[in-house]
């Protein structure tokens, strides 16, 4: 018993590991989209279950919210807006293959070489120092008094939430203020994309799917009675 | 300090262990029809008025970019909450007031676009 507790985090990073490599596998492998994009859910809320292992729980909570919560509905809108029917029976393995597993190797060897065991572990540089000073309010018994309690600032251990928060609001202030711009360029270009009115001409053009089609209540209804 | 999230993990295994009962007692005791009505989408004998794999507007996608990007500066605004609790400074507040004040450009933009109104 003893050497499963002491094991815990181990026997959790394999098997939520096993499950996130055979979720992404079966991500590839899917023919229907929507199964795919439930399997990529999966394997994002695996990645979630290896942060907090690795004490990132602000991450992993933001891995939950942005990705699972947000992104995940984005594809499953991309997979709805390109409309895929149905698959045709094509073969899983074509000319490309060979040269698919190549590049996967290949940046498999990247990734090992330059991600080796403990390669990040000591690089949090004056980090560590600032975050000495992040202080918390804390009860505290009063010195003579034993009755009454007293508010006091203690220094605080250092949280993961607030170890980002020093990084990212102190450290690294620009690159958090660019990431502004980029979101506002996102922003933008959605809308300059997705309002655009067409010309005359496109709208001649344009297939069906890409003009307004607005069901009324009589057609609805001739719908039903037809069937 | 991990371990304290191991009631998450129990509460997990528990949900999936008892999904995987309900669903297999269903298919060990049910009876097994497979006739068309019996595979229809409504079970109660509503006719479908459509197909479910239809090309949708694209707007419901410019939705779930803007919720997305909102939903990533609400992300940021979680450890700078944390931060300025115990050190409040005005340095601090005006990098948040700049950063959403960019963002504030872009929600004025959508909103002159009247990206938000559905008509």
């Amino acid at each position: 018993m003893d050497a499963i507790a002491s094991n815990a985090p181990l026997v959790v990073f394999i098997v939520i590991g096993t499950i996130a490599v055979a979720a992404s596998f079966l991500v590839v492998m899917m023919r229907n989209p929507v199964h795919s994009a439930l399997f990529l859910l999966l394997t994002f809320l695996c990645v979630a279950v290896l942060f907090v292992i690795k004490a990132a729980e602000f991450v992993a909570a933001v891995q939950v919210l942005v990705y699972a919560g947000g992104i995940m509905v984005l594809f499953l809108f991309v997979v709805m807006l390109i409309n895929v029917r149905h698959l045709p029976d094509e073969k899983m393995t074509t000319s490309y293959t060979l040269g698919g597993i190549g590049v996967g190797v290949a940046i498999f060897v990247l990734f090992f070489a330059v991600v080796r065991t403990g390669a990040y572990h000591d690089e949090a540089p004056n980090a560590a120092k600032k975050l000495t000073t992040v202080r918390e309010q804390v009860l505290t018994q009063h010195p003579t008094d034993p009755n009454k309690l007293v508010r006091k600032w203690r220094a605080k251990d250092n949280r993961n939430a607030e170890a980002i928060g020093m990084a990212l609001y102190r450290d690294y202030l620009v690159p958090f203020e660019v990431a502004s711009l980029f979101l506002l360029v996102a922003m933008i270009g959605a809308i300059v994309i997705g309002k655009r009115e067409l010309s005359a001409l496109e709208e001649e053009t344009a297939p069906d799917y890409m003009l307004e089609r607005v069901e009324t209540e009589k057609e609805v209804k001739d719908l039903v009675n037809a069937n | 300090m991990t371990y304290s999230y191991l009631p998450i993990l129990i509460l997990l295994f528990v949900a999936a262990v008892l999904g995987a009962v309900f669903l297999s007692l269903n298919w060990i005791l049910g009876r097994h029809q497979r006739n068309p009505s019996k595979l229809s989408p409504y079970e109660s004998g509503v006719p479908l008025l459509d197909e479910n794999r239809k090309r949708v507007n694209v707007r419901f996608y410019q939705i779930a970019m803007l919720f997305i990007l909102f939903d990533i500066e609400a992300a940021f605004l979680y450890p700078w909450a944390v931060i300025y609790r115990s050190m409040i400074s005005w340095y601090l507040f005006g990098e948040m007031l700049l950063f959403i004040l960019l963002l504030g450009v872009g929600y004025v933009y959508v909103w002159k676009k009247r990206a938000f109104d559905w008509k």
